[in-house]
C-alpha cells in the first residue's frame, strides 16, 4: 500500500505552499509557461547555490518543501524522473563545443548529467540510500513511481522521495517547434483548447512526492497503481487494458469519480484523450490540468498533485473542470496521459 | 523462496569487437582495444586515447540490419546491434506470450548527432530528423521497435552506474513477478560532449589507463553497448534456454558526498557491495573475483580499494578492472562488465588488470596481473560507480 504523505511543487502556478491548493489561477499569454520560482536562499545555502543552474535549484527546493511537508526526516530511497535534465547546462556546453571545442569550466558538464538532482538531494539530506534516475520521455516520472512502489512491495523501503523535474528554455522551445511539438506563437494558457492548432503549450515544473507505506494524519491520498504502456503497433488497446487495470483494484469504470486527462491544446493528439474519455467515461466528471503547467515530460507530476489535493481537500476546483459534470463523491481518481499516442500511462489515486 | 534470475543471452559491441565472440577472443588474447580516435571529429583526436568501436556509421547501419536513414545516432546503432545479438541468443523474438521488458541505460543519448547539427537546429530546418533523436529515450524506443518489446520499457541514467542499475531493476521486476524476462543493459557512444567534459575535469589519462596502479593518471573513455537477457524459472521452461549464469545479488547506495568525487573511505561503494551480498545470501568469503569499477582515476581506485578492504577484511578476492581492455564505456560499463563477469563464470577464467605495475601505497592488495585459469570461479561481483556517488554492485553465480 502506498500513500502520498508529502508534496513539493514548483510550477507556473502558485503552488509553493503545500498547505494551499491552487489559491489563485495564474493566466499567461506566453511562448511557454515558466515556473514561479521561490527565493532560493530560504532553502539552499547561497554559497552552494551560486553555481547551481536553475533546474537543480528548483529540484532541490521542491524536494525540501516535500520533505518538510511530509514530516519525514530521511527517505529510504530518492528517485527522480526527467525527460531532458538540465537543458540550460546542456546548451551551454553545446554552445561552447560547436564553436571551438574548448571549455574549461566543468560545472555545466557535471550538472548536465541527468542524475544530478537525485544526488544533490541526497547530499543535502545526507542520504546514503538507494538513488536512481529515469530519463524516458513521459515515462520518466511514472518509472520512478513504479520503482518506488516495487520497493514497497519488496519490503526494501517505507518512505521514498520521488520527483519529476523538467525545464524549458527559449532555445529549446525554438528547436522543438521545428518538429511541431510546441505551438508556434504565444497563446493564452487558459484558452489552449480554443486554438485548434498543432503543437502543445510548452511548460515546466518540479514536483516531489513522499511516497510511504505508512498512513499518517497528514496523508493526502493513496497512490494505488501506476502503469506505463509503450504503444507498439497498437499494443495499447484501452478496451483490453483499462478494465484489467481497474479490476486489479476491484473497480470498474463506473467506480471512477473523476478522470483527469492530459489534454495540452495540441489538436493532433488531444482527440486521443477525448476518444478515451468519451468511450469509457461518458457522463462522468472529466478534468484536466496542463493549461496550468504546460506540457513537459514530467507534467504528470502536476497531475498527481491535483489528484492528491482534490482528495485531501475534497474540493474539485472549477479551473480543472473539462466538462460540466460534478462528481457526487471524490474517492477514485484516474489519471490518463499520453505522448504522441506512443507513451501512455495510467495512474489510480484513491481517497483515504 | 525468491525467484531465481537466469541470464540466458548476451550481446556486446565494444572496441574489442562487434559481437560476443570477438570480445572473448580479444580478452583471451589479453589484447586491449584502446587506441587513437578515428571516427569522432574532435580537436582532442591526437591528444586522447579511447576505446572506440572500430566501425564507421555506415558499417554500423549494415551490422544493425537497418537501411541508412536520418535520425539514427551512433549510440542507437550500437544499442540495436548488441541488443539484437542478446535477443537472438536468448530467443527473445520467440515466445511472444511471455511478458517481456526492455530496460536500457544511456547518458549521452543521441548527443553525437546533436553536437554535429546543433547550429542547424537553431538556425534552419535541414537537420530536423535528428532533433527528436537526441534524448535518452530515443535509443531505447528504437531498440524496442526493432525487437518488438512493449510490455515494459524505460531508460535509466545514473551516469557510469546506469547499466548496472538497469540490470538491477530488471532482476527486481522479474523477482516481483511483474515480468517474465527482461532485456537489460546500456549503450553509449563517444561524443565530443563528454570527451571534453571529462577532459575539463582533468581525469583522462593521455596514456593507456592503469587502474589500481600507483602511477594511474585517469580514464580512457570508451564506447559500446551490452545487453543481457534475464529470465525467470517459469520463463526458461517455456523458452528452453540454457542459463549462462545467475544474477543473484544487487545493491545500490549513494555516497551523498560530492557530485563527481568519491568519498575517501568509499562509503557508497561499501554499502552497495554489502547490500548486494545481503540480497545474494553470500558471505564476503564466497566471492571469487571482483570485476572492479577501477576507472584509473586517483579518486575512484583509492575509494573503491578502501571500501573493498573494509568489506573483505584481509581476505581480499581476486580483483581486476577490465577498463584497460574496453575503455570506460560510462553508461554501458555496467552491462559490459556484467558480460565480462558472466564469461569468467562460463570459461572459468579471471581477466587481468592490464597495464598494472606498481601497487598503490594506500592499499594492501594488488589486482590480478595476468589471466588466471587454474582456479574455480563460482561467484563474481561487478562494481559500477557513477557521478553523484551513485554506486551499484551486482553478484553473478555460476550455473
Amino acid at each position: 500500500m502506498s500513500f502520498i504523505n508529502g508534496i513539493g511543487l514548483i510550477s507556473p502556478q502558485k503552488t509553493l505552499d503545500p498547505s494551499e491548493f491552487l489559491p489563485e489561477v495564474m493566466e499567461y499569454t506566453v511562448d511557454y509557461l515558466k515556473c514561479i520560482e521561490p527565493v532560493y536562499r530560504n532553502y539552499i545555502d547561497p554559497i552552494q547555490s551560486r553555481r547551481m543552474s536553475r533546474l537543480i535549484k528548483m529540484g532541490i527546493t521542491s524536494a525540501r518543501i516535500c520533505m518538510t511537508d511530509s514530516g519525514c526526516a530521511m527517505p529510504d530511497a530518492i528517485i527522480t524522473g526527467t525527460g531532458l535534465g538540465s537543458v540550460e547546462d546542456t546548451e551551454k556546453i553545446l554552445g561552447e563545443i560547436t564553436k571551438e571545442e574548448k571549455f574549461l569550466n566543468p560545472t555545466p558538464f557535471i550538472q548536465s548529467t541527468y542524475n544530478t538532482i537525485s544526488s544533490q538531494v541526497a547530499i543535502q539530506l545526507k542520504c546514503h540510500n538507494y538513488n536512481s534516475t529515469y530519463v524516458h520521455r513521459t515515462f520518466s516520472f511514472e518509472s520512478g513511481l513504479i520503482d518506488a512502489m516495487l520497493q514497497m512491495e519488496e519490503g526494501m523501503a517505507s518512505d521514498i522521495l520521488v520527483g519529476g523535474i523538467d525545464e524549458m528554455t527559449m532555445n529549446h522551445l525554438r528547436i522543438m517547434r521545428r518538429i511541431g511539438q510546441w505551438k508556434m506563437e504565444p497563446v493564452n494558457n487558459l484558452k489552449i483548447l480554443e486554438t485548434y492548432t498543432s503543437g502543445a503549450l510548452s511548460g515546466e515544473g518540479s514536483s516531489f512526492f513522499l511516497i510511504s507505506n505508512k498512513r499518517i494524519p497528514a496523508s493526502y491520498a493513496k497512490l494505488s497503481d501506476v502503469r506505463t504502456f509503450f504503444n507498439l503497433n497498437g499494443s495499447f488497446d484501452a478496451d483490453k487494458i483499462l478494465p484489467g487495470f481497474l479490476s486489479g483494484h476491484g473497480l470498474t469504470t463506473e467506480d471512477i469519480d473523476l478522470v483527469i486527462l492530459g489534454l495540452n491544446g495540441d489538436c493532433d493528439y488531444d482527440p486521443v484523450y477525448t476518444r478515451f474519455a468519451g468511450q469509457f467515461f461518458p457522463g462522468k466528471a472529466q478534468g484536466w490540468y496542463k493549461h496550468l503547467c504546460g506540457e513537459y515530460h514530467t507534467a504528470t507530476g502536476f497531475g498527481v498533485y491535483t489528484a492528491a489535493n482534490i482528495l485531501k481537500h475534497q474540493r474539485y476546483p472549477e479551473i480543472l473542470h473539462l466538462n460540466h459534470i460534478i462528481p457526487s463523491r471524490l474517492k477514485n481518481i484516474l489519471i490518463y496521459n499520453q505522448f504522441r499516442d506512443v507513451n501512455h500511462s495510467l495512474m489510480l489515486v484513491q481517497g483515504l | 523462496m525468491a525467484r531465481r534470475i537466469y541470464i540466458t543471452g548476451t550481446g556486446i559491441i565494444s572496441c574489442l569487437g562487434k559481437n560476443l565472440r570477438e570480445n572473448l577472443t580479444a580478452l583471451l588474447a589479453s589484447r586491449s582495444g584502446i587506441g587513437r580516435i578515428h571516427y569522432i571529429e574532435t580537436l582532442l583526436k591526437d591528444e586522447l586515447l579511447v576505446g572506440e568501436v572500430p566501425l564507421s556509421k555506415e558499417e554500423l547501419f549494415v551490422l544493425a540490419g537497418i537501411a541508412p536513414a536520418e535520425g539514427y545516432s551512433r549510440n542507437t546503432l550500437l544499442g540495436i546491434i548488441a541488443a539484437r545479438e542478446a535477443a537472438v541468443h536468448g530467443k527473445l523474438l520467440e515466445n511472444r506470450d511471455l511478458k517481456t521488458g526492455l530496460i536500457s541505460a544511456t547518458t549521452v543519448g543521441g548527443m553525437d548527432q546533436c553536437e554535429l547539427y546543433y547550429s542547424d537546429f537553431l538556425a534552419n530546418d535541414t537537420r530536423n530528423a535528428y532533433i527528436d533523436s537526441y534524448d535518452c529515450a530515443d535509443s531505447t524506443e528504437k531498440i524496442a521497435v526493432e525487437l518488438g518489446i512493449s510490455d515494459y520499457i524505460t531508460t535509466i541514467s545514473t551516469a557510469c552506474s546506469s547499466a548496472a542499475n538497469a540490470l538491477m531493476l530488471g532482476a527486481r521486476m522479474i523477482r516481483a513477478g511483474r515480468l517474465d524476462r527482461v532485456l537489460a543493459g546500456g549503450c553509449e557512444s563517444l561524443t565530443k560532449f563528454h570527451l571534453n567534459g571529462f577532459n575539463a575535469l582533468k581525469i583522462l589519462d593521455k596514456e593507456p589507463c592503469k587502474p589500481f596502479d600507483q602511477r594511474r593518471a585517469g580514464i580512457n573513455l570508451g564506447e559500446g553497448a551490452a545487453y543481457l537477457v534475464l529470465e525467470s524459472e517459469e520463463s526458461i521452461i517455456k523458452t528452453g534456454n540454457q542459463p549462462l549464469s545467475e544474477l543473484v545479488g544487487w545493491g545500490n547506495a549513494c555516497e551523498a558526498f560530492h557530485q563527481t568525487a568519491s568519498s575517501p573511505d568509499g562509503v557508497g561503494a561499501y554499502l552497495a557491495m554489502k547490500k548486494a551480498l545481503e540480497v545474494s545470501g553470500f558471505q564476503p568469503g564466497d566471492i571469487d573475483y571482483i570485476n572492479a569499477h577501477g576507472t584509473g582515476t586517483d579518486n575512484n581506485d583509492l575509494s573503491e580499494g578502501k571500501a573493498i578492504e573494509k568489506l573483505f577484511e584481509g581476505r581480499i578476492p581476486h580483483i581486476s578492472s577490465t577498463k584497460p581492455f574496453t575503455g570506460h564505456t560510462t553508461s554501458a560499463a555496467g552491462s559490459t562488465e556484467a558480460i565480462l563477469s558472466v564469461l569468467c563464470l562460463q570459461h572459468q577464467v579471471i581477466w587481468p588488470n592490464l597495464n598494472f605495475e606498481v601497487p598503490m601505497e594506500e592499499l594492501h592488495f594488488s589486482p590480478v596481473k595476468t589471466r588466471i585459469t587454474d582456479q574455480p570461479v563460482n561467484v563474481v561481483m561487478s562494481n559500477s560507480f557513477g557521478f553523484g556517488g551513485n554506486d551499484t554492485s551486482l553478484i553473478f553465480k555460476k550455473y
